[in-house]
């Protein structure tokens, strides 16, 4: 899309993996990963299931080990160095597929604990920039609410502005609509969308390929632990160059 | 009305409700659903009628007669006969009305129970603040109820003592010294409760020392010295925490007040006491008995059992191996073994392994028994609860960059114990049941060290239930207590709404 593509990707490189691979045990997860993801970026990682995207997303903040290769977000290596583990997290947000917000706390305490805890910002600031986020998100009236009172697709939304919280420069998405009823995918979107536009470097595994069409400027499709093919979407799904993704895409777009 | 035909109807007029039929209405309705619903049930109901009626025409003749005011069991009895007819059974409370005191405060010295009940009122105001965190309402109105019961049983206790004053004893404006300073300190708890501070925790922090110091008596100093133990390792902590990190700090701080505590507290107390002697009346741990001592146990090891089961679920769940098998080890271990076992350990191998001269009395040694023995079961409770928490939770908490000790705090272990409450409870409860067997170890427990000794007087021997009954009843209302506290505690804390 036309607006899409005016959002501003620079040349500073965000994150960039190289050579990464990874065992469960004896079964090999990621094969020979490497790509680079510059600031400003979105990029939608698409693929059967099984085949490592979202184990490939959980690697960039370390919720899941790599044992060999390179991974550098945002200058900073991911080692066993609880510090630089600390450091990248706070840098880098995430959305997952099942919300997890705390249940036992409140909206406005979900999104101003890591603030106030990992960042040392003041309780009052916390909270004003809570509200901030959640009026982005377009549910500033909930804030006193505990997670089970909201909607699912109000959780997903809670979730992605408790990342915000942190101004993270680097936002990572687990399948965040895939847990979610039919009508309630489009606010989750919307919300998304909006935060592309804004400039955020976005990962994103999903299978919402208007989503894809919409604000990727890159689509990476992955199978068997392996990245097949990536392209900017339109080429991407106009004109896929290996069977692999033409059969993929046949199936998901087919009905 | 018109007939309704079968193809099409239309309503012309709305029925007004009518009262159900006399069968299927109020007590009638539930006699018959749950007492008489078919020949079975009925057939159980009348047997179950029968075994009540024989239950209580046994029983109740005994609870009726029953006699408070006697000097000895055949006076009882002779007031029954007299009173019921000859040969007629009843209760003889007189030995309760005689002996309640031995049952609450063992050989504890007259004069100076206005010591531990001091100690047992103070110690609602400790745990209010944690009790009931954040319900300012609920916390005055028991602040408030803790000064009725200091006016009321401190009063009390100390005109309870007889004109011949026995040997020891503390001077005699001592108490009011005490009650005064009592009443003011939870005055000044209600006054900051009430401006909405939540800074009341001091106290509790404050309260082992003093209930310590209440309790047994002796210079003032033990307790401060004591408490200056934990003061430094504050210090050490807090001034290491930015340069070394939250484990280091911690491990430095720890060292600095074990040294304190083991080399150099005693001299400087001894020094202290020599230059400025104030204390109490000391009192010997031979002395203690009966709910006094259920409750001392029961409470410190209830107190200090949580957090050292916290320690030990987590340490069985880190990925660090020598903490995992060291915590492993200790809860299989101790959880294998009968309690009994580790009370005979308590009061005799302990003696073999620590340097002779030491004189480690028998009830703190009992304390650090019970408190491990609490703490394995409550950190297997506790595991469960980490267990019942999704993986997504953990996750969500590293996403956002907190690290392990702020996850644990924040987002694990509030869920975790939320829902291990009910078992966590039953574990306290448990324990406290359990402070009896420490009969065995020729401490006075109420239920057998102290009724055995009333049983062997001349004037009360042959009395059997009524003690017991007694003993039970305490033991279930604090119970009982307990159960309801933890049931509001789940109420409290339910935000799931599910």
């Amino acid at each position: 899309m036309a607006e899409a593509q005016k959002m501003q990707i620079s040349d500073e490189v965000a994150i960039r993996i190289a050579g990464m691979n990874k065992w469960y045990g004896q079964f090999h997860v990621l094969r020979d990963i490497d790509m680079t993801v510059n600031r400003g970026e979105r990029i939608v990682i698409c693929g059967p299931s099984g085949s490592g995207k979202s184990t490939l997303i959980r690697c960039i903040n370390r919720l899941e080990e790599h044992q060999q290769g390179q991974i550098v977000v945002d200058g900073t290596e991911l080692t066993s160095d609880l510090k630089n583990i600390d450091k990248v997290r706070s840098e880098v947000g995430m959305v997952f597929q099942h919300f997890n917000l705390f249940p036992h706390l409140t909206i406005l305490e979900n999104c101003t604990l890591a603030p106030i805890w990992v960042r040392k910002v003041p309780k009052r600031e916390a909270e004003e920039t809570a509200m901030h986020f959640l009026q982005k998100v377009k549910i500033p009236e909930q804030a006193h609410k505990y997670p089970g009172q909201l909607s699912g697709g109000q959780q997903q939304r809670v979730a992605i502005a408790r990342s915000l919280c942190m101004k993270p420069r680097i936002m990572l998405f687990d399948e965040p609509t895939s847990a979610l009823d039919p009508e309630m995918i489009k606010e989750v979107l919307d919300t998304m969308i909006a935060l592309a536009e804004e400039g955020m470097t976005m990962l994103c595994v999903t299978h919402e390929m208007g989503f894809a069409q919409a604000v990727a400027n890159r689509v990476i499709f992955m199978d068997q632990g392996q990245i097949v093919e990536q392209n900017e979407p339109r080429e991407f799904f106009n004109n896929p160059k290996s069977d692999r993704t033409k059969l993929f895409l046949s199936q998901i777009l087919g009905h | 009305m018109s007939e309704p035909s079968q193809t099409n109807f239309v309503r012309t007029q709305m029925l007004p409700p009518s009262p159900p039929p006399l069968r299927e209405a109020g007590v009638v309705r539930w006699l018959r659903e749950n007492l008489f619903s078919g020949w079975f049930n009925t057939i159980l109901t009348l047997f179950g009628l029968v075994v009540i009626w024989l239950l209580v025409s046994s029983a109740l003749p005994w609870w009726l007669n029953g006699v408070w005011t006697a000097g000895s069991l055949g006076e009882c009895r002779e007031i029954i006969a007299k009173t019921a007819g000859e040969g007629a059974s009843g209760a003889c409370w007189a030995v309760v009305r005689e002996r309640w005191h031995q049952f609450i405060f063992g050989f504890y010295p007259v004069d100076l129970w206005w010591r531990p009940v001091l100690a047992f009122c103070l110690l609602f105001a400790a745990m209010g603040p944690v009790l009931f965190a954040g319900q300012k309402r609920k916390l005055l109105i028991l602040l408030g109820a803790v000064v009725a019961m200091i006016l009321i049983l401190v009063t009390l206790a100390a005109s309870a003592v007889p004109n011949e004053v026995p040997g020891q004893t503390d001077a005699p404006f001592v108490w009011k010294l005490a009650l005064a300073l009592s009443l003011l300190t939870i005055g000044a708890m209600m006054a900051l409760t009430a401006a909405g501070s939540g800074k009341l925790l001091w106290f509790t922090g404050l309260y082992p020392a003093l209930c310590f110091w209440l309790l047994w008596g002796g210079p003032i100093w033990v307790p401060l010295g004591a408490l200056f133990g934990f003061v430094l390792l504050a210090v050490v902590y807090s001034s290491l925490l930015k340069r070394a990190g939250p484990g280091m700090a911690a491990g430095l701080g720890l060292i600095v007040a074990l040294v304190w505590w083991l080399f150099i507290d005693a001299p400087v107390t001894v020094a202290l006491n020599d230059a400025i002697p104030f204390g109490l009346t000391s009192v010997q741990s031979d002395e203690f008995g009966g709910f006094l001592l259920a409750i001392t146990i029961g409470v410190t090891a209830i107190t200090f059992s949580l957090p050292v089961g916290i320690l030990l679920a987590l340490g069985r769940q880190s990925d660090m191996l020598i903490v995992k098998t060291l915590c492993v080890g200790f809860i299989e271990f101790i959880r294998g073994v009968p309690l009994i076992t580790l009370l005979f350990t308590a009061s005799l191998l302990l003696q073999y392994f620590l340097p002779p001269g030491t004189n480690f009395d028998i009830i703190l040694r009992v304390i650090i028994l019970v408190t491990l023995f609490a703490a394995a079961y409550l950190a297997e409770v506790i595991r469960g609860g980490l267990a019942a928490l999704p993986r997504g939770q953990y996750e969500a908490a590293d996403a956002l960059g907190l690290d392990y000790w702020q996850a644990q705090r924040f987002i694990i272990l509030p869920q975790a114990l939320k829902v291990s409450i009910p078992a966590i409870v039953s574990t306290f409860i448990g324990l406290f049941k359990d402070t009896t067997l420490v009969a065995f170890v020729g401490l006075m427990d109420p239920l057998k060290g102290v009724t055995q000794i009333v049983r062997a007087d001349i004037d009360w021997k042959g009395i059997y239930w009524e003690p017991y009954i007694f003993v039970g009843a305490i033991f279930f209302v604090i119970c009982f207590g307990m159960s309801r506290y933890s049931m509001y505690l789940e109420r409290k804390l339910k935000t799931d709404h599910r």
